[in-house]
């Protein structure tokens, strides 16, 4: 944190004018490629997102999980034949996976996303209710988790095998190691039970309306609960990638020249190592959403990741289908925009890829 | 929502400055002391009485005809008038009237009358509705209106009907010929009861103390439920006084006793779990074979180490709550000696590798549970450790329900029960009848009986509730324990941590199966009164 900018105008001049030359025309010509890659992705994206939710469909059916066991609850056991098909019947439980996709599909392109059995409610409304709960923690996590990640990378990769990086790669392989729920469970004991810092869990005092402040408060722990635990892979990746670039020809080279420091970091291992860290970050969205998921379950956070785990298992096609085809999109998107950012940033990728 | 647009730094700088706000709990004024926050581990919503909510006629928000009464958790409770204005009358055979309370009003404001009550027993029943309780009012054929102000309510034998008149009436124009969980009643409940709905989100749910209540108005008037699905968390939220109650495992609430300000309390309850047997595996099939397994559990230990003392050994699904119908005779005490000798005589004889076999059979075999569920689990363990001493080699393995469906003829299951436990008859008959057509798989898995069970069982359903009764229940047991089908363990006691000081409620009753924070001390909310007024 230490590295903030203090004379980036003038060494950022230095060091551009040091790299390339004819920047407007490159420009022009990156802008054209990336506009490119991501229109061939979205075309794309269409089928894939298709193909996805056929087989989200096909594999919930062919999952161990009973629907008729989630619909019945407690009330399982003591369930009568009769009883039994007379909730296959009304929920129509018995219908075949591929039946029900194409269903599904009809009644989306009208605009009907259906309704989940699991929260007896329109599967739209209970998308409205907790999307932004689950996105708003989630982005700025992300975001956080992005941002250490990024300049703690570089800071050990450039000191590769001091005493900082050698105590951050241990701390971090320590953290990757231990489950979202143990940081969790951690946190409320400390800093919520003992020291009364913070609330435990939930999104309000209980009682209360939705407040700003009442939201904030009840965000820091699972904030810092899930940023730590996606903070280690982003982080060894970046350190990884600057330890790559820093024994690579261009950075001898430019070492050589004598450029060292904050312009050697910035001019030439940044944009280099940035880059596998950006496109791990489109495609690690399964792993947010796993750890969000438990995240929201320690701490009550009213969000969508648990009503995906709870669908999953009751077989709730609807609002299953909803959140996984639209997580599906988001790792496409979230791969497409890494790439396009990649292209952007990157000279040296083409448009082969 | 402008949620999406945090930043990090915004959230913990925002959150520096309102923490102290924030933390909740301490420095409480006194007008907030109606207020009660509960903990509940379940997903908010689905407050219909098709759901089984309110089963039992215990809900904040419904009343059924009758509801349960009693002074504390040792007996089954009285079943005593809500909604009817009297205990059922016999008219004639099997029939029986119900005089109802007049001048009541639901809380949309519409009068109740006995068109509400037809519907919604109805509905209950209705294949359409599919309601999960439906099987729940099996002895009752239909219910009727007597005029509006009375129903008559015929049943299949003679039993009383008292135990399947806890059904939350809603009102009739809130019954849809729709399947259970589309209803609008899950998120709109309407009921005559002393509390409604006020708001319902994802993470909390708020009841009040509702104007027109035909009874004694409540003094906690608001009654906040805060889903928290992890059970450390409940707990983590009582010790920081953000909640003022919830139900634990009891080993976490253990670990809250002699707090400041918590009471942890264990409710006893007709919720039992036991081993059912296969029919197929020559061991099981074997009756003496279940005799000496019966004998060869130490169920106290089981109680002391797997529930943390938070029950009572189980030696059939009829508790001590019962009381007279309760035979402390025909209980199976812990007798591995005479297990092994009753294996010996039936050939069963120990083998190179310590497991018993006679012919080619062995004492062997695997015990399923479901695999969510922790505590069935713990006690498969115990059990398969109880049974390695005598030589009986037990697998305890976790699963899904899908394949337990599939493996009941092969493989034991550990089963649990009681969800209706104000009627006897509903307690024992399925888990102990051998097989009727169109019952639950789950039922006796094994098709066991012993002499002349299946008769008394039946002859116990059919008639009339009272000492006759009682000393058919009484022999059932002893007639049971001569030939048992399963190996029953224990009868769990429900645990729940409550700040309650400077209030004066009435005791917990016996609890059925599934529970809550609607029961444990919180099953009667406006009995609760406020020591400083």
């Amino acid at each position: 944190m230490t590295l903030t900018r203090p004379s980036t105008p003038t060494t950022a001049n230095t060091a551009s004018v040091g790299g390339e030359t004819g920047p407007r025309r490159r420009d022009r010509e990156r802008l054209q490629v990336t506009v490119r890659l991501l229109g061939r992705r979205l075309l794309l994206a269409i089928p894939t997102v298709g193909l996805v939710s056929l087989g989200i469909f096909a594999i919930a059916a062919a999952s161990p999980f009973d629907p008729l066991s989630a619909h019945l609850g407690a009330d399982f056991q003591s369930a009568t034949q009769s009883q039994r098909e007379a909730v296959s019947d009304a929920y129509d439980l018995d219908q075949n996976w591929f039946e029900a996709w194409l269903h599904w599909w009809g009644h989306l392109v009208t605009g009907d996303f259906g309704w989940s059995s699991t929260r007896s409610q329109p599967v739209a409304q209970v998308i409205a209710e907790r999307l932004p709960f689950t996105l708003g923690m989630a982005s700025a996590a992300l975001l956080s988790a992005a941002v250490i990640s990024v300049i703690l990378g570089a800071v050990v990769g450039m000191r590769r095998g001091g005493l900082v990086d050698r105590s951050v790669t241990a701390l971090a392989a320590m953290l990757a190691a231990t489950p979202p729920f143990v940081i969790s469970l951690l946190l409320v004991s400390v800093f919520a039970v003992s020291l009364g810092a913070f609330p435990t869990s939930g999104a309000r005092r209980p009682g209360d309306p939705y407040t700003v402040e009442g939201i904030l408060t009840h965000a820091v722990l699972p904030y810092i609960a899930l940023t730590v635990s996606m903070i280690p892979w982003l982080l060894l990746t970046m350190r990884s990638a600057v330890v790559e670039a820093v024994a690579s020809d261009a950075v001898r080279a430019a070492r050589a020249r004598g450029i060292s420091g904050w312009v050697l970091l910035r001019g030439h291992v940044v944009p280099v190592s940035v880059l596998p860290t950006l496109a791990l970050l489109g495609t690690r969205l399964p792993e947010l959403i796993a750890g969000a998921a438990i995240v929201e379950t320690v701490f009550g956070w009213p969000g969508l990741a648990e009503a995906l785990v709870d669908s999953a298992v009751a077989l709730d096609f609807p609002l299953l289908a909803a959140l996984a085809v639209g997580s599906a999109v988001l790792v496409l998107a979230g791969s497409a925009l890494s790439d396009a950012a990649a292209v952007w940033i990157d000279p040296r990728i083409g448009m082969r890829a | 929502m402008r949620k999406r647009h945090w930043l990090a730094p915004a959230a913990i700088a925002a959150a520096t400055v309102t923490g102290i706000v924030g933390c909740g709990g301490t420095g409480v004024s006194s007008e907030a002391r109606d207020i009660i926050v509960l903990g509940e581990s379940q997903e908010l919503g689905d407050f219909s009485p098709m759901m089984g909510y309110g089963q039992q006629g215990v809900s904040p928000i419904y009343e059924a005809l009758l509801r349960p009464g009693a002074d504390g958790d040792s007996r089954v409770p009285d079943l005593v008038p809500a909604l009817a204005t009297d205990t059922p009358k016999r008219i004639t055979e099997r029939v029986w009237r119900l005089p109802l309370r007049t001048g009541v009003t639901f809380s949309d404001g519409s009068a109740f009358d006995s068109a509400d009550v037809v519907a919604t027993y109805r509905a209950v029943r209705d294949p359409q509705v599919a309601s999960e309780i439906a099987t729940d009012f099996a002895p009752i054929v239909d219910v009727t209106a007597d005029g509006p102000d009375a129903v008559t309510v015929r049943m299949n034998t003679e039993a009383d009907p008292s135990p399947y008149l806890l059904l939350g009436i809603a009102p009739s124009e809130t019954i849809e010929a729709a399947p259970a969980a589309e209803w609008a009643l899950n998120t709109q409940p309407v009921g005559t009861g002393p509390y409604q709905l006020d708001s319902l989100q994802p993470d909390q749910a708020v009841l009040v103390a509702r104007d027109g209540y035909w009874g004694a108005a409540p003094q906690v008037t608001r009654l906040v439920y805060t889903f928290a699905p992890d059970d450390n968390t409940r707990a983590q939220r009582i010790i920081a006084d953000e909640i003022d109650g919830a139900n634990l495992p009891p080993k976490l609430a253990g670990s809250l006793e002699g707090r400041e300000g918590v009471s942890v309390m264990a409710v006893k309850s007709a919720d039992w779990r036991g081993v059912s047997l296969p029919s197929t595996n020559a061991f099981t099939a074997d009756v003496a074979a279940r005799r000496a397994m019966n004998l060869a559990v130490d169920r106290t230990a089981v109680v002391r180490d797997v529930l943390a003392g938070r029950g009572e050994p189980a030696s059939t699904p009829i508790a001590s709550v019962y009381g007279p119908a309760y035979n402390p005779d025909a209980q199976f005490s812990f007798d591995i000696d005479q297990a092994a000798q009753i294996l010996d005589a039936a050939g069963w004889r120990p083998g190179p590798d310590g497991v018993r076999a006679r012919g080619g059979d062995r004492a062997s075999f695997t015990l399923l549970y479901n695999a969510e569920d922790t505590l069935r689990r713990d006690l498969a363990v115990a059990f398969a450790a109880a049974m390695t001493p005598l030589g009986i080699e037990v697998d305890p393995r976790g699963t899904s329900w899908d394949e337990i469906d599939t493996r009941l003829d092969s493989d034991a299951v550990l089963l649990g029960g009681g969800s209706t436990p104000y009627s006897i008859d509903s307690q024992v008959y399925d888990p102990l009848h051998s097989r009727v057509p169109d019952s639950s798989p789950y039922s006796n898995p094994g098709d066991f009986t012993a002499p002349g069970l299946d008769a008394l069982l039946d002859a116990a359903r059919q008639s009339a509730p009272g000492p006759a009764n009682d000393a058919r229940y009484r022999e059932i047991q002893t007639v049971y324990e001569s030939a048992p089908s399963a190996v029953y363990l224990a009868f769990l006691h429900h645990t729940y941590a409550a700040r309650s000081d400077g209030w004066t409620h009435d005791a917990p009753i016996l609890e059925p199966h599934s529970h809550g924070v609607a029961w444990g001390p919180w099953w009667n909310l406006p009995s609760w009164r406020s020591d400083a007024s």
